[in-house]
């Protein structure tokens, strides 16, 4: 008889567990919708370090999300208390989901003690944008900043993030680096915690 | 050849392209696919949406319209997912000049075997 081993009924929907859901979402639908996010926001600033803060303010509320999924998903609710575990979650977990691969390195800054650094040959979101001369420094990849800083504070972990073009030798076009530099208590509590 | 130049071409061929649709005496024509003269060939595709891309080489190239579909996949993601770049402008996207140039080496290498 077909169907005869049936899924259990569950008489409230809450009580459901949480699918996987689709894995892959296609490469060009993402791309169109992030660029009409970018136009979107172009024409209700002035000037760039205002649309570089929205796009940010865009990522944050992802991060925030991606935390609270991402840990009951794929760490069965344990909470990070360690900078490098979060750190490391950030590199691994959080890219592996949104992006599909590690990110590319992870390194601790040398100047200052509380700045570390995620890089990436090429951000997703980059990845079809040519940014034009005239804009200077401006970085698509202020989104993603956001989102690492939407992980980052929800987890207690307070810190402000920026993404930064570094110019490579050898290659046309340059590394994108996510930049975090954490608050004051952070430090002091991993002192704490030894 | 300037922004100028570029423009004239374009909006001559533009024109050509629609009277020939027109008076075209085979029926469902969509217009000037292919124009041959004396010192230069000229391969035109058209999209879906009426979008022409043309290219001008020297007389007798061979696969000219595989150059233009990879010209148009080009175009729809290093042009269009682009959001700096504003419909109907000329193109001044650094990505798309990049992968254009290494698609008509490409090209060049494997035609001509240099």
């Amino acid at each position: 008889m077909i169907g005869v081993g049936k899924a259990k009924q569950y008489s409230n929907v809450l009580d459901k567990p949480l699918s996987k859901g689709k894995q892959e979402v296609s490469l060009s639908a993402f791309s169109f919708l992030f660029s009409e996010l970018v136009q979107y926001n172009q024409t209700q600033v002035d000037n760039i370090a205002e649309l570089e803060r929205r796009l940010e303010d865009a990522g944050y509320s992802v991060g925030a999300r991606v935390l609270e999924l991402l840990c009951h998903r794929e760490k069965g609710n344990r909470r990070e208390t360690r900078l490098l575990g979060i750190l490391s979650f950030v590199h691994s977990t959080v890219w592996k989901v949104l992006f599909g691969k590690v990110a590319d390195s992870l390194e601790k800054g040398t100047e200052h003690e509380d700045e570390y650094m995620i890089s990436e040959k090429e951000l997703l979101v980059n990845r079809f944008i040519s940014i034009p001369k005239d804009m200077g420094t401006f970085n698509c990849g202020a989104f993603v900043a956001g989102i690492v800083r939407g992980v980052l504070d929800g987890a207690g972990f307070p810190a402000v993030v920026t993404a930064h073009f570094v110019p490579v030798e050898g290659q046309q076009r340059p590394r994108t680096t996510i930049l975090i530099k954490f608050a004051e208590e952070v430090l002091r509590r991993e002192a704490r915690l030894g | 050849m300037d922004t100028n130049d570029s423009l004239r071409v374009a909006s001559l061929w533009h024109s050509m392209h629609a009277i020939s649709q027109q008076l075209s005496p085979t029926v469902g024509c969509s217009g000037i696919e292919l124009l041959e003269a004396d010192t230069f060939d000229l391969h035109c595709f058209q999209s879906l949406t009426g979008t022409k891309f043309f290219v001008v080489s020297e007389p007798g190239t061979q696969h000219m319209e595989a150059l233009l579909k990879v010209i148009y996949e080009l175009y729809t993601d290093y042009v269009l997912k682009n959001p700096f770049y504003e419909m109907e402008m000329p193109i001044r996207c650094e990505l798309f000049d990049l992968n254009l140039s290494q698609a008509v080496q490409k090209d060049r290498v494997a035609l001509l075997g240099r």
